[in-house]
């Protein structure tokens, strides 16, 4: 009996030291609950989290485009709205945009491309690319370009240009070599290859072709002006709501990443749903489990309870005593439940494996998960004892202590 | 300030069970009694005349359905469950038949438990009290010995102990000894006599047993839920 300890805490502990059996059982049953949602939960950031990088790796979270033209019949007779054959256009006044966008806190990064289709010859090679011009210290803030330099580096003066490996194959290119480029207004550059990227995504790695945003411009008949100002957010899952304040406050038009992979998007989303109920139900078992356990211990020591009510125990000192034991078997529940879930995860990670032998993604129990589940635990468990706990102060001590 | 010559006062006591359906019975009919500071007095009588009934309204552990009661002056009508608590934790000491001791917790804990559901948690003081008390009924060496692991006789002399820790100015005891052997019942009996002689608490004692009954001051004996018999030992 420490000095400090109330009592209620003191016959919280006793009581559940004493059954044994059923405190072991009930916290066993508690911990492998947990560790359901404390594996489910690191498992299902991990692969989400692997998933987002590898699609935000290769594109920023919104791109703002000049407005589409609005279409006008093209000849009296026709009467047919149709769209106007497409053509570079820059965004007006874009440098004017790009100050205002950068001086918002929730946008981490502005930078502006200028982009279009191109031809890349070299010798008999000939390709057809997408022309990026970038500011690559801007870029890479939004796409870790520099991080994806497979060699060389990224450097992008006047008459440098930096492409995929994919291509570089396919033209027969290294770094060092020159490259063609024609582009569909008739300009034609040779640039300097002075890296290879690769950014782990085919349809990426094929045509892109980074030049400076300058070169692009030249290239492209764009002088002065940008296609596109690409966005890195500071929440990511805050895009779509942007976007559409963007397009609002702007007239640009907005695509969030959320909006060019809704398919995705969705699947997310309904992964995060039904791992919500999941945790819903095993949670509400759990809470079922702790409350049946107390109110078999209820009954047992009923006349206990009407003891201790005859030495001057209140009726709340019985109801916390009872609440702490619903606790107590929460949270060492899912400190247990914590521990089965890391070597749930241990095992995982050394059976789910890519074929050359390294792990698919990094998973972690992170500690933020474990105390959110001591938290979670803990209160489901008191508010599991709720019930018992009335019962057990409700005792009249008369019954109690003749039963 | 003089404390009041009687720890109980009863007037007009009535109890019954099953209030307000076809099954009510009546079990304590007018009662009628009170207790000096420092009297030793047995309450006698047949079985189901309504000893425990009464000690447990006594006790505060159940309510009167009607007439008027007063510990060490104070009525208690009006208290509600909380009040009547702390009375009957300050004011009152139980020794239950069936020793009725806390399983869980050791006797040194188990003589604390009044004391400790009194101020909240734990002090030196407390312990040194319940220890202090262990020693008075011969049960020094066995403080922190399990409650379960004690005789039958050894767990009433806790029992007793704890009855005693709080300094209350009654002690009602339900049958002490009615479940220990002639020499235990006779340790546990002079046990509680001494205390009374030597502290001044009053004891009201629900006793079987002729032979001590004969030993205490006073006689009360209760048959049909009235009382028949009140007599003082002369001598
Ligand atoms: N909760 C209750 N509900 C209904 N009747 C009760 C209840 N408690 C006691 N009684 C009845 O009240 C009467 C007195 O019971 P009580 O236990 O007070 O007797 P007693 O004198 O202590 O008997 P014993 O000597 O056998 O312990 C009995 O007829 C009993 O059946
Ligand atoms: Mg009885």
């Amino acid at each position: 009996m420490h000095p400090w300890l109330p009592f209620e805490w003191i016959a919280a502990t006793r009581f559940l030291r004493e059954g044994r059996m059923q405190s072991l059982l009930i916290i066993v049953g508690v911990g492998v609950g947990v560790s359901v949602i404390v594996f489910m939960s690191a498992l299902l950031t991990g692969l989400q989290g692997n998933l987002l990088k590898r699609t935000l790796s290769s594109q920023a979270h919104i791109v703002l485009l000049p407005p589409e033209e609005i279409a006008r019949p093209q000849r009296a007779d026709a009467g047919v709205l149709q769209k106007q054959a497409q053509r570079l256009r820059s965004i007006d006044q874009w440098q004017n945009i790009r100050a205002r966008l950068a001086a918002m806190p929730e946008i981490a990064a502005v930078s502006p491309v200028a982009s279009g289709p191109a031809f890349a010859v070299r010798g008999e090679a000939n390709k057809s690319v997408t022309l990026l011009g970038i500011e690559p210290a801007h870029y890479t803030r939004i796409i870790a370009l520099d991080e994806k330099i497979v060699a060389g580096s990224l450097r992008l003066n006047a008459g440098e240009a930096v492409i995929g490996n994919e291509l570089a194959r396919e033209l027969g290119a290294g770094v060092g070599d020159k490259l063609r480029l024609n582009s569909a207004s008739g300009a034609t550059d040779t640039l300097t290859i002075t890296g290879l990227f690769d950014l782990g995504n085919k349809g990426v790695n094929a045509p892109n072709v980074y030049v400076g945003l300058r070169t692009a411009q030249t290239l492209l008949d764009l002088v002065g002006g940008v296609s596109s100002i690409d966005l890195g957010l500071v929440d990511i899952y805050s895009a779509e709501t942007i976007a559409r304040r963007l397009t609002a406050e702007t007239g640009l038009q907005a695509d969030s990443w959320i909006k060019t992979n809704a398919q995705f998007f969705t699947a997310l989303t309904s992964q995060k749903v039904s791992s919500n109920v999941i945790r819903f139900f095993v949670g509400l078992s759990v809470a079922f489990g702790i409350a049946s356990v107390l109110v078999v211990s209820v009954v047992q020591r009923a006349r206990e309870i009407g003891i201790l009510r005859a030495m001057g125990t209140t009726r709340g000192q019985i109801l916390r005593t009872f609440l702490l034991q619903g606790g107590i078997v929460g949270l060492c529940g899912s400190l247990l439940g914590s521990l089965l879930a890391w070597l749930f995860l241990s095992l995982w990670q050394t059976l789910a494996r890519n074929p050359d032998g390294t792990p698919m993604f990094a998973i972690t129990v992170e500690l933020w998960l474990v105390l959110v589940s001591a938290a979670g635990a803990t209160l489901v468990g008191i508010l599991a004892a709720f019930i018992p706990a009335r019962r057990a102060a409700a005792l009249d001590p008369v019954v109690a202590i003749r039963g | 300030m003089a404390e009041p010559a009687a720890v109980l006062e009863l007037a007009g006591i009535h109890k019954s069970y099953g209030r307000g359906s076809s099954l009510e019975v009546e079990v304590l009919h007018g009662i009628e009694l009170s207790l000096l500071r420092g009297e030793f007095a047995a309450l006698i009588g047949p079985s189901g005349s309504g000893k425990s009934t009464l000690l447990n309204l006594i006790g505060l552990l159940d309510r009167p359905s009607s007439g008027h009661l007063a510990i060490d002056g104070a009525a208690t009508a009006g208290l509600d469950d909380r009040a009547l608590t702390r009375l009957r934790g300050r004011r009152i000491g139980f020794v239950f038949q069936h020793h009725l001791l806390i399983p869980a917790f050791t006797a040194l804990e188990n003589v604390m438990l009044p004391m400790l559901a009194a101020r909240g948690r734990p002090d030196g003081e407390m312990r040194q009290r319940a220890s202090d008390l262990l020693s008075q009924v011969g049960l020094g060496e066995r403080q922190h010995h399990p409650a379960s692991q004690l005789s039958g006789g050894q767990q009433q002399r806790v029992a007793i102990a704890r009855a005693l820790v709080m300094r209350p100015s009654l002690v009602l005891a339900d049958e002490p000894t009615g479940n220990l052997d002639t020499q235990s019942a006779d340790g546990v009996f002079a046990l509680m006599r001494t205390i009374n002689e030597q502290q001044g608490t009053s004891f009201l004692v629900v006793t079987h047993d002729p032979r001590l009954a004969g030993r205490c001051d006073r006689q009360i004996e209760l048959v049909d839920g009235r009382i028949v018999a009140d007599t003082q030992r002369t001598g």
